[in-house]
C-alpha cells in the first residue's frame, strides 16, 4: 500500500494493512497521532496524553511485525475514554473527585485490546462520571467540536459523555477510540461529530474496571471512522468475562467476515413514534432518505410500532440516576480519590468532600436517583420506570416479529453552540430521545454519519437491531455508508498556523 | 405451650405481663473466600491484610457470587426444615459509614434465599417448643471501625468487609430469657452439624440481635425494642430479662415503649438506646444490577437435601430408639462432638445407656470443671467405652469405675490393662466375700443388736465391707451374703 502524507488519515483497517505491508513503522504511526495530539490541545478532547507509554508499545509493535507475530490491533493508536481503568495511567471520570486516582488494574476491555497489540495515546475527555449529552459537566472542562458551522467561528459542543473520543476520531487523533453508552454517550457524539459510534448488546462487552455511572444500562463500544473500523474494534473489545456477572457467555463472531455481504431481503422497521414534535425537518428528510437507500439495495421497508417510546427518557432519568445515586456513593474521600480538608467530624467529611468533588450535573443526578429510590417514592417512580422499561423492551420484542433491524434519526439536531443548553436540563436531555430505548431494552445500536445540515454540520441515521445481532446492524449500517459516501471533514483549525 | 405458659410470667406491681421475643441471628458462613470476591475471611489476620479491589469498592469493580456460600445457605434452610425460594434476589441497602466502602452493603431484601422454616428448642423440664422462622437471607458483612487506635482518628479494617452472612429471623415465638438462650443455642448446633457456620460467638461469627417486647397475657403484641451487640450466650438472657423489666416500670408507670434500637452493655448488664443518627436511615433497597437474580433448579436443591447430614432432632430421636430419656439425649446432642463421642462409645461395645450415664454423670462434670470440652479432654471414647463396659460385665463396681476413670484422666492408658496390672477386678468369689463379712460382724456386736429392731442399719455393713475389700467386693454379693448372716429378709 502507498503510504500516504499523512498517516492520521488511514482508516483502522487502512493502516492495520499499512503496517503488515511494512509501509509504515508502527512508530511513525503513533508518532503522527502524537504530534496531532499536540497540535489539537484547543480542542482539549484529552484529560491525559500518553506518548511515553505509546511509544513504549509501539516499538514493541514493530517487533512483533518484524517477527511476523502481528496481533488482531498490532501497532493501532486507539484513544481511550477516561472512565476506563488503565493500570498505571490516571483515570478520573472527569470528575474533581478521582482528578488523583491512578488505578492498579486495568479494564477487561482495554486489557483485550492491549492484548491484541493496540497503543494507548491518551485518555479522553468526557462529561463528568458519563452524565451528559455535551461534553460541558467535565471537571477539565468542555471539549470542542472539530466541526464549525458553515461560514462561522462558534465553538461547538461534540455531543456525550464520549466527547473526547468523539472529537479525537473526527480530528484524526486516533484511529478508534473507546466511548461508553448509557443513553447515547457513543451514538450521539458519533452523530454530531460525522463518525461512527456502536454500542453494542449489553452484556456483549464486560463493564469490569469500567467507572459505573449506571450498571443496568452501561455498556462499551467503538467510535471509528468507518463501519468495518467498527467491526474490527468490537471483535476485539468483546469477551467472556466471569468477572462481570453480567457479561453474556458467548464468543464474539467474526463481525468483519460477512460486513459486505449486503441487505438484499433485509427488512428494516421505521418506528412511527420517532417522528417527534419540534425536530427540524432535514432530520426528517434525511430518515426518508435512509431508507430509501436500504430500499435501492434491496431491504424491505416495513412501518413498526414501538407505543411506549414516550415513556423512555422519563424512565431513563428515573432508572439511571438511582443507580447512580448508589453507584457514586463510594466516592467518600475515605479510601482514594479527592478528600475535603480541615474537616473535624465524619459527616463534614462526607458532605464537603462530594460537595467539592462532584460537579452541579452529577449532584443534580444524584439527588434525582436518591429521591426517586427513598422510601414513599420507590413505588411511584424507580418501579414504575422499571415497569415501563419492560414495556418498551417488550415493544421491540413485538415490532422485531416483523422487521430484522430498525432505521430512526441518531440524534434530533446537529451539534449546537457550547453553552447554549446548560441553563435548561430537559432540552440537554432530549438530545437522547432516539438513543435511550435501545439503552433501556438491552439491544445493540449504530450511528453511521449520513449527510449535513442545512449549516454543514454532520447528522447520523441510525440502525438498531435484535439482541446480539451486532451483525445485522453492522451490515444495516454499512449499507448506510456506502450509499450515503460521506466525504465531509472538517478543517483543521485548530492547529497552530 | 399454652399449659406452660403462666411459669413464663413476669410479676410487676401491677399484675402479670408476658415477654415476647423473636430474634434475628447473623451467622457467618464458613467459607475461605467472601460472598462476592476471592479474598480470604480468616480471623484474626493483619488488619486490612484480607481485602481484595472489590471489598475496597475500587472504582469499575464488579462483585461476583461465590457458590459455595449459596450453597450452605441453600443447606441451611434444608437444615431448619424451610422453604427454599428457586429464584431470589440481591439488592442494595444504601447509607454511609467508613467501613461500608461501596457505601451500599449487597444484602437480600424482599425475594430472600430461604423462606419459611422452624426449630423446635428443648428446655429444662423436657418441654419442646416450636420457633417458627421467618427467612434467612444472604449479605455482606462490614467492615470495622477502629476508634481506640488513636486519638485523633478512626482506622477502618475491611478484613471483614464482604464476608458472608447468613442473615436468619424468627418469629416472635418466644416467651422467655430461658427460651430465647435455648433459641440460640438450637440454632448454634443446627449451624455446626450443617458445618454451615462455626458459631463461635467470641470470634464474631454469630451475633443475635433480640427484639423484645411485653403485654399482658392474650392482649395484643406490644412495642418492641431491637436490641444490638448481644455476642454470648449469657448475654441474651442477661439482656432480655433487663429490657423487659425497663418495659414494664414503663408501661407501670404509665409511660409508652417507644420503637428503637437499644444497645446492650455488658459491663452493667443494661441496654440503652442508640443515638438516633445511628438508627436514623431509609436505606433505599433496590435490586442490584450488577448482579443476576440467583436461580436454582429444583433438582440442584433435593441433591443437597439429600446429602444433608444427621441434625439434633433426628439424632436425639434415634438416640431415644437406642433407651436414652428425651432430656439425656437432648444433652447429647446439643453439641456434635458430644453425640460423635457417644456414639463412639457404642460402637466400641458399650451399652448405650450406661454410656450416656457416664457421660452426663461422670465425665462432663469433669470436663466442666477443669475448664475442658469433650474435644480437649484427656480419655478417648474408645478408653471410655472400655470402662464402661467393664462395669456393665461386673468386672469391676461403680466405685471403681469412678477410681478408675480419675487414673485414666491422670495417667492415660488403656483401662482394662489398668485393672488387670492394679488388681481392680470386682471380686465376686463368695468365699472371699464372706469372710469380710464375717469379719465386719465380729467386730461389731452392738451394729448387729441394732439391724436386729432396724434393718435399714444394714447399709453400713455394706460400706464396712466395701471399704475393706478395696471397693472391689461385688456390692450385690455382699449384699445377699450380709441379709443371710443378720437374718434379714431377701
Amino acid at each position: 500500500m502507498a503510504r500516504p502524507s499523512d498517516p492520521t488519515r488511514f482508516t483502522l483497517a487502512e493502516a492495520r494493512e499499512a503496517l503488515l505491508s511494512k509501509a509504515i513503522s508502527a512508530r511513525e504511526l503513533a508518532q503522527a497521532h502524537l504530534d496531532a495530539i499536540a497540535q489539537a490541545r484547543p480542542l482539549n478532547a484529552f484529560i491525559t496524553e500518553t506518548s511515553d507509554h505509546a511509544l513504549a508499545l509501539a516499538a514493541q509493535s514493530d517487533a512483533r511485525i518484524a517477527a511476523g507475530e502481528a496481533r488482531l490491533l498490532e501497532g493501532l493508536p486507539l484513544a481511550i475514554k477516561d472512565l476506563f481503568c488503565t493500570a498505571g495511567v490516571r483515570t478520573t471520570a472527569a470528575s474533581r473527585i478521582l482528578d488523583n486516582f491512578v488505578p492498579t488494574y486495568e479494564s477487561t476491555v482495554t486489557r483485550n485490546l492491549w492484548n491484541a497489540g493496540a497503543v494507548l495515546v491518551g485518555k479522553t475527555n468526557l462529561d463528568e462520571f458519563a452524565m451528559g449529552s455535551s461534553n460541558e459537566t467535565s471537571y477539565f472542562g468542555p471539549v470542542t467540536n472539530p466541526w464549525r458551522a458553515r461560514g462561522r467561528n462558534d465553538d461547538l459542543v461534540p455531543g456525550g459523555s464520549s466527547g473526547g473520543s468523539a472529537a479525537a476520531v473526527a480530528a484524526h487523533l486516533a484511529l478508534a477510540a473507546t466511548g461508553t453508552d448509557t443513553g447515547g454517550s457513543i451514538r450521539q457524539p458519533a452523530a454530531v461529530t460525522g463518525v461512527v459510534g456502536l454500542k453494542p448488546t449489553y452484556g456483549r462487552c464486560s463493564r469490569w474496571g469500567i467507572i459505573a455511572f449506571a450498571s443496568s444500562l452501561d455498556q462499551a463500544g467503538p467510535l471509528t471512522r468507518s463501519v468495518r473500523d467498527a467491526a474490527i474494534m468490537l471483535k476485539a473489545m468483546a469477551s467472556i468475562d466471569p468477572k462481570d456477572s453480567t457479561s453474556v457467555d458467548a464468543p464474539a463472531p467474526d463481525y468483519e467476515a460477512d460486513l459486505e455481504t449486503g441487505i438484499a431481503g433485509l427488512r428494516v422497521g421505521i418506528p412511527q413514534e420517532y417522528r417527534i414534535e419540534g425536530a427540524p425537518a432535514e432530520i426528517y428528510e434525511l430518515w426518508s432518505r435512509g431508507a430509501e437507500w436500504l430500499k435501492a439495495q434491496g431491504a424491505e421497508i416495513v412501518e413498526v410500532s414501538l407505543p411506549h417510546t414516550k415513556y423512555a427518557l422519563p424512565a431513563y432519568y428515573i432508572v439511571a440516576p438511582a443507580e447512580a445515586s448508589s453507584n457514586l456513593a463510594r466516592y467518600d474521600g475515605v479510601r482514594y480519590g479527592h478528600r475535603a480538608s480541615g474537616v473535624d467530624d465524619l459527616m463534614g467529611l462526607y458532605e464537603r468532600t462530594r460537595a467539592e468533588g462532584f460537579g452541579r450535573e452529577v449532584k443534580r443526578r444524584i439527588m434525582i436517583g436518591t429521591y426517586v429510590l427513598s422510601a414513599g417514592y420507590y413505588d411511584a417512580y424507580y418501579l414504575r420506570a422499571q415497569k415501563v422499561r419492560t414495556l418498551i423492551a417488550r415493544d421491540f420484542e413485538e415490532a422485531f416479529q416483523r422487521c430484522d433491524v430498525m432505521l430512526t434519526p441518531a440524534t434530533p439536531c446537529a451539534a449546537f453552540a457550547i453553552g447554549a443548553k446548560t441553563a435548561d436540563p430537559v432540552s440537554m436531555y432530549l438530545n437522547d430521545v432516539f438513543t435511550v430505548t435501545v439503552n433501556l431494552a438491552g439491544l445493540p445500536g449504530i450511528s453511521v454519519p449520513a449527510g449535513l445540515s442545512h449549516d454543514g454540520l454532520p447528522l447520523g441515521l441510525q440502525i438498531i437491531g435484535k439482541a446480539f445481532d451486532e451483525p445485522a446492524v453492522l451490515r444495516a449500517g454499512r449499507a448506510i455508508e456506502r450509499a450515503a459516501d460521506f466525504k465531509a471533514a472538517p478543517q483543521a483549525w485548530w492547529r497552530a498556523s | 405451650m399454652s399449659g406452660q405458659t403462666n411459669t413464663k410470667l413476669i410479676e410487676g406491681a401491677t399484675g402479670a405481663w408476658e415477654v415476647v421475643i423473636g430474634m434475628e441471628v447473623h451467622a457467618q458462613v464458613s467459607s475461605e473466600a467472601k460472598l462476592f470476591s476471592g479474598a480470604a475471611t480468616g480471623f484474626g489476620a493483619e488488619p486490612n491484610s484480607q481485602v481484595s479491589l472489590v471489598d475496597a469498592a475500587m472504582p469499575g469493580m464488579l462483585p461476583v457470587i461465590n457458590r459455595y456460600c449459596v450453597e450452605q445457605a441453600v443447606r441451611t434452610g434444608l437444615g431448619l426444615k424451610a422453604r427454599i425460594n428457586l429464584r431470589s434476589v440481591f439488592d442494595r441497602k444504601n447509607y454511609f459509614y467508613p467501613d461500608l466502602p461501596a457505601g451500599y452493603q449487597i444484602s437480600q431484601y424482599k425475594q430472600p434465599v430461604v423462606g419459611e422454616g422452624e426449630i423446635h428448642i428443648d428446655l429444662a423440664e423436657g418441654e419442646t417448643v416450636r420457633v417458627g422462622i421467618e427467612r434467612l437471607h444472604l449479605e455482606q458483612d462490614a467492615g470495622k471501625s477502629l476508634h481506640d487506635q488513636h486519638p485523633d482518628f478512626t482506622y477502618v479494617d475491611l478484613n471483614r468487609a464482604g464476608v458472608a452472612l447468613m442473615e436468619i429471623v424468627s418469629r416472635p415465638d418466644m416467651r422467655s430469657a430461658e427460651e430465647a438462650a435455648a433459641f440460640l443455642r438450637k440454632m448454634r448446633a443446627i449451624l455446626r452439624y450443617l458445618g454451615t457456620c462455626d458459631g463461635n460467638m467470641e470470634a464474631g461469627s454469630m451475633r443475635a440481635d433480640v427484639n423484645v417486647s411485653v403485654r399482658r397475657p392474650g392482649a395484643p403484641l406490644g412495642t418492641r425494642c431491637e436490641i444490638k451487640n448481644v455476642n454470648s450466650m449469657r448475654f441474651v438472657a442477661q439482656a432480655i430479662e433487663f429490657e423487659a423489666r425497663r418495659q414494664i416500670d414503663v408501661l407501670e408507670s404509665g409511660g409508652v415503649v417507644r420503637q428503637e434500637t437499644r444497645l446492650f452493655d455488658s459491663r452493667n448488664g443494661e441496654t440503652r438506646p442508640m443515638r438516633s443518627k445511628e438508627e436514623a436511615h431509609d436505606y433505599r433497597y433496590f435490586p442490584d444490577p450488577d448482579l443476576l437474580p440467583l436461580v436454582f433448579e429444583q433438582a440442584w436443591v433435593d441433591a443437597l437435601e439429600k446429602a444433608l447430614p444427621e441434625l439434633p432432632d433426628d439424632k436425639k430421636a434415634r438416640f431415644m430408639h437406642l433407651g436414652l430419656s428425651g432430656y439425656d439425649s437432648s444433652v447429647l446432642v446439643a453439641e456434635k462432638e458430644s453425640a460423635d463421642y457417644f456414639e463412639a462409645m457404642v460402637a466400641e461395645g458399650a451399652e448405650p445407656k450406661a454410656a450416656a450415664n457416664w457421660l452426663n454423670n461422670e465425665y462432663f462434670g469433669r470436663l466442666n470443671k477443669a475448664g475442658l470440652t469433650i474435644s480437649t479432654g484427656p480419655i478417648s471414647a474408645k478408653a471410655a467405652s472400655a470402662i464402661v463396659q467393664m462395669v456393665s460385665a461386673n468386672t469391676i463396681s461403680g466405685k471403681i469405675a469412678k477410681d478408675l476413670t480419675d487414673i485414666v484422666w491422670r495417667e492415660g492408658g488403656d483401662p482394662r490393662t489398668l485393672v488387670e496390672a492394679r488388681g481392680l477386678r470386682q471380686v465376686t468369689d463368695e468365699s472371699a466375700i464372706e469372710a469380710a463379712v464375717d469379719a465386719v460382724i465380729a467386730a461389731n456386736p452392738d451394729r448387729v443388736e441394732e439391724v436386729k429392731s432396724k434393718p435399714k442399719a444394714a447399709a453400713w455393713f455394706v460400706g464396712q465391707v466395701m471399704k475393706t475389700t478395696g471397693g472391689k467386693a461385688n456390692p450385690q454379693v455382699v449384699n445377699a451374703i450380709l441379709r443371710r448372716r443378720l437374718n434379714l429378709p431377701e
